[in-house]
């Protein structure tokens, strides 16, 4: 469904700053799949999932999805088949606006572009977002009118969550989306990620810096250096792996060890 | 100390420039961009206001002008959004090309009188006049300003204007819901400057005159009225927000007329409004300086003890 070939990116080219960010990567999605990505630090794995949402275009190769060439789609285009979640609960919503107006705007998704602009939102699209919210099991389907600002950081993220979802995209993108919550937030909107994402069947990318949440989740894990994908584990081959193991085996990639204090951290804590 | 007459003409004033204020309330506090258009789309107003008036047509004078301004603010969102020109600059260039164009559209005169020819105003007199007295002319402000108020209010709920309300907000989660922010500011600086250029084509027709330097400082004019009604009435849904520029607009030729009345001299009124302006954005730091000197002295007092 998603089809990456020969996809290159560098940052400032030509100066001393010069970042190859991804290099000649290729890579094909399966529908359905929900593939886990891990690596170091300044593996390219933001910078992927930059390409594929089309914050920038990238310097060379080309990206299909569902059969269309989206390589030179701009950004906004994409968004109406690419969910996006990011690290930040920040981002992904704007706080002095109702949660009601920001589900509306996520459902801007539903409609054609044109006429739609000028409608407004109907009792019955409430409705259904008021149904929505209430799955959450948060209670904020009664504080729909209250500006979004005053949620915590999980309540956001799962709002955006939702919003991502709501029509339910081609793909969704998740970039350590649950790193910057607190356990208990971070776990509930796992928890939400995973049943939406089963239920739907949408195909999924996720970055994380979990290693054990690498593995458990999904069917597919994708290990990053350097611009370049060096593991690619899927069925027999994945099952049954352990950290360590995935560790050894990045070792004997990459020819070094691996460096992400942030992984190594949350390993060593044995989560 | 305020005479009916000075009552009257600084609530029509004030209707009138509420438009400028609305405007800037679509561009500074809804897409935070502060449009240095405003002056020049202001004088373009009034200058396509005379001409047409003086072509014999006071009504199709509004829309004309709405339409120039409408261009304006299409020229800075243009440079802003496809060339690259930060938003506060864009607004300069096409201000100062504006001036060139309003002295076209006046025919290279610095001003135009319209005593001789019929306005908005000297129509709805003779069917009004016989009805409200001497508030005619504040009926005619009222109504048009209620009228894109109100229109205004139904705009921002509608998907567009929650699409354009967010591109100021949030403009990465706009992009990523699909939405093309560009198009957006687009869109916010055209109606905006066309609400600036409508105010300036109402007010031509108020003074029976367009002048070159009508628009001279409007952007803080406008942006005073914004603050004042903001602090006084408060935001809070955008039926609120439109009321607090209103009433802001409205209050601040109140002040005006004050001082005009304590023997301010006219010359030194733009200073004053940049002194609320200058005073009234700058409030929340001042607020938090002086909160941040209170505990500092009582810690270090705290501490001596």
């Amino acid at each position: 469904m998603l089809k990456m070939t020969n996809l290159s990116k560098t940052f400032n080219p030509g100066t001393v700053n010069e970042k190859k960010a991804i290099e000649h990567l290729s890579f094909q999605l399966e529908d359905g799949d929900f593939v886990t990505i891990v690596g170091s630090n300044g593996a390219g794995k933001s910078t992927l999932f930059n390409a594929i949402a089309g914050v920038f275009y990238a310097d060379e190769g080309s990206i299909e999805l569902d059969g269309q060439d989206i390589t030179y789609q701009p950004e906004y285009r994409r968004s109406r088949v690419i969910g996006r979640l990011f690290q930040d609960p920040l981002k992904g919503t704007a706080p002095h606006m109702t949660i009601e107006e920001n589900l509306s705007l996520a459902y801007l998704r539903a409609s054609r572009p044109g006429l739609a602009f000028f409608s407004r939102v109907k009792a019955s699209e409430k409705r259904m977002f008021r149904d929505h919210l209430a799955l959450l099991g948060m209670g904020l389907e009664d504080r729909m009118r209250q500006p979004v600002g005053l949620l915590s950081g999980g309540q956001r993220q799962a709002l955006t969550l939702l919003m991502a979802t709501i029509v339910t995209p081609k793909l969704l993108l998740l970039d350590e989306h649950t790193a910057a919550l607190d356990p208990a937030a971070a776990e509930k909107v796992l928890e939400m990620t995973r049943s939406i994402v089963a239920e739907r069947k949408i195909s999924c990318m996720m970055v994380t810096h979990n290693m054990n949440q690498a593995l458990e989740l999904g069917n597919r894990t994708l290990m990053m250096d350097r611009g370049h994908i060096v593991l690619d584990l899927k069925g027999q081959e994945r099952s049954g792996l352990t950290v360590e193991d995935l560790l050894r085996k990045f070792r004997e990639q990459a020819k070094r060890s691996f460096n992400n204090d942030r992984i190594l951290l949350s390993t060593v804590e044995g989560e | 100390m305020l005479t009916l007459s000075i009552v009257q003409n600084a609530l029509e004033v004030g209707f009138i420039y509420a438009l400028v204020a609305l405007a800037l309330f679509l561009s500074f506090s809804t897409l935070n961009i502060a449009d240095m258009t405003t002056d020049g789309s202001f004088t373009l107003g009034c200058a396509v206001s005379a001409a047409v008036c003086l072509m014999g047509h006071p009504i199709l004078a509004l829309p004309a002008a709405m339409i120039a301004g409408a261009l304006a603010g299409f020229i800075t969102a243009f440079l802003q959004t496809r060339l690259g020109v930060p938003s506060i600059l864009a607004g300069i260039v096409t201000n100062t090309g504006l001036y060139t164009v309003n002295l076209a559209v006046m025919g290279f005169s610095s001003n135009l009188s319209l005593f001789s020819s019929d306005t908005i105003f000297t129509l709805a007199e003779e069917t009004l006049e016989p009805v409200l007295g001497s508030w005619d002319r504040l009926a005619v402000a009222v109504l048009i300003t209620g009228v894109v108020c109100l229109l205004t209010v139904r705009f921002l709920g509608t998907r567009l204007g929650i699409s354009i309300r967010a591109t100021g907000d949030n403009p990465d989660m706009v992009r990523a819901s699909s939405i093309n922010t560009s198009l957006m500011i687009t869109v916010g600086l055209c109606v905006a400057n066309a609400m600036t250029s409508l105010s300036g084509a109402i007010l031509a027709q108020y003074n029976k005159s367009a002048d070159i330097n009508l628009g001279t400082g409007m952007v803080v004019i406008g942006l005073a009225s914004l603050i004042i009604g903001q602090t006084l009435v408060g935001r809070g849904g955008m039926g609120r927000s439109v009321l607090a520029v209103v009433v802001g607009s409205v209050l601040y030729r109140f002040v005006i007329a004050i001082a005009l009345r304590m023997n301010v001299p006219a010359e030194c009124l733009k200073l004053v409004s940049a002194v609320i302006v200058g005073f009234a954005i700058s409030l929340p730091t001042l607020k938090n300086w002086v909160a941040f000197q209170r505990k500092k002295r009582a810690a270090v007092r705290g501490g001596r003890e």
